[in-house]
């Protein structure tokens, strides 16, 4: 389960942000190491939210700073 | 036994007969911006495309403004101000609660047959309009009426605020709406959304400023993040809407204008609607910053004006701002 999200969310980051899928791994920051920024970051949790059927609130994005904390986010909510 | 009242008759279709504009003679560049707050060239480039925007002279009202706008467009009309049997002007910067900036701007423009009121919608405000115009015209209360768009965003802007410094800017557009013989105007899809009023509102009302003599003058501010969200989510849907109600295709679309807010929100309404790249999207926030009411006709006048996009070519509009209010339709261009 959790390597299907990491990898749908790598496809995200990708159409997103143009970064380069292999680049997508657990332990990455989505603003230090992927150089998401907010807005992209914003993109990405909306394309996300439509692809799982979750609802990441705003309160929750901000707690979400590596690709890792997305992926427990999105697998113990949908 | 009631008297029998006749009501009015309008014309089966309305359409914008013509675009008018006002840019401020002040470039400001992000380099004059950044002198305010701790920010970059590039930076602002980058979270919002604008590489430089207009405000207008201390002096220079919403209503100078309005009324310039106004007059050229009025007289690409070919249409007489007394003619005109409606003013409607949206914006949210006009420093008087009462009167109205319509009814100066109709009496500046020579337009003294004219009903006049100001439309409160924000952003969205100019897309308000149209559909209320067209509605006049078809309902026969009005044979013509002008709209327009017009901000002095630079009043109501707090300079040190590093959120929406680079943000907004002043300007107007207009257009001289009239009788058609053929649909030129589409449904408005409208709509609000009053339990994000904090998304985009001011720092504080006129009298709590008053009377808690507060020392920063009440300024706009700005939930970014919370904005982009909802536009970036909900308004290709609205899109989608506005082009169902008017039965046409995306294809089959000339331009896309949406409200010039930030070119990231520009470039993902585009992706989501997946929008082909032949069909031109305004861009016009590059060099004129964010207009609020101001940014659809401006933006209209000057695609057409530059040859981007053809008169009597197809155009979906697109207004979402402070309220949240939204409003689309699609429409024959001038």
């Amino acid at each position: 389960m959790s390597q299907q999200i990491l990898e749908g969310l790598a496809a995200i980051v990708n159409e997103v942000a143009g970064v380069p899928v292999a680049d997508v791994q657990l332990d990455k920051s989505f603003i230090d190491d992927l150089d998401i920024d907010s807005l992209s970051m914003v993109e990405v949790v909306i394309a996300a939210e439509d692809k799982w059927g979750v609802k990441i609130p705003d309160s929750e994005v901000k707690n979400l700073k590596t690709v890792g904390d997305a992926v427990t986010f999105i697998s113990a909510n949908s | 036994m009631s008297a029998t009242i006749t009501t009015a008759s309008g014309a089966k279709f309305a359409r914008i007969l013509s675009t008018g504009s006002y840019r401020p003679e002040r470039i400001v560049t992000n380099a004059e911006i950044c002198e305010h707050i701790d920010s970059t060239d590039e930076w602002i480039r980058d979270r919002s495309g604008i590489i430089e925007r207009r405000y207008a002279a201390l002096d220079e009202t919403v209503v100078d403004m309005g009324a310039a706008a106004a007059a050229q467009a009025l007289e690409r009309s070919g249409i007489a101000p007394t003619d005109i049997a409606m003013v409607l002007t949206a914006n949210v910067t006009h420093p008087y609660p009462t009167p109205s900036a319509a009814a100066e701007v109709a009496y500046r423009i020579g337009a003294v047959n004219a009903g006049a009121l100001d439309i409160a919608a924000a952003c969205a405000g100019f897309c308000y309009g149209i559909g209320i115009a067209n509605d006049l015209v078809c309902g026969g209360s009005a044979k013509y009426a002008i709209v327009i768009g017009v901000e002095k965003l630079s009043d109501w802007t707090n300079p040190k605020d590093r959120g929406s410094a680079f943000i907004f800017a002043d300007g107007a557009g207009a257009v001289v709406i009239g009788p058609s013989d053929t649909p030129a105007i589409g449904p408005t899809i409208w709509g609000s959304d009053g339990s994000q009023k904090d998304a985009i509102t001011m720092t504080q009302s006129l009298i709590d400023y008053r009377n808690t003599g507060g020392e920063i003058f009440p300024a706009l501010t700005m939930q970014g993040q919370q904005v982009f969200r909802w536009a970036v989510s909900e308004m290709p849907k609205v899109a989608g809407r506005a082009l169902q109600a008017a039965g046409v295709a995306l294809v089959d679309l000339d331009a896309v204008i949406p409200h010039q807010a930030n070119m990231r929100i520009t470039d993902a309404i585009a992706k989501a609607l997946k929008l082909p790249s032949d069909i031109p999207i305004a861009r016009d926030i590059a060099y004129t910053g964010n207009t609020s009411a101001a940014s659809i006709p401006l933006a209209m006048d000057r695609m057409l004006a530059a040859g981007e996009i053809p008169s009597g070519g197809t155009a979906l509009l697109i207004g979402f701002g402070a309220g949240l209010v939204y409003a689309a339709q699609v429409v024959t261009l001038p």
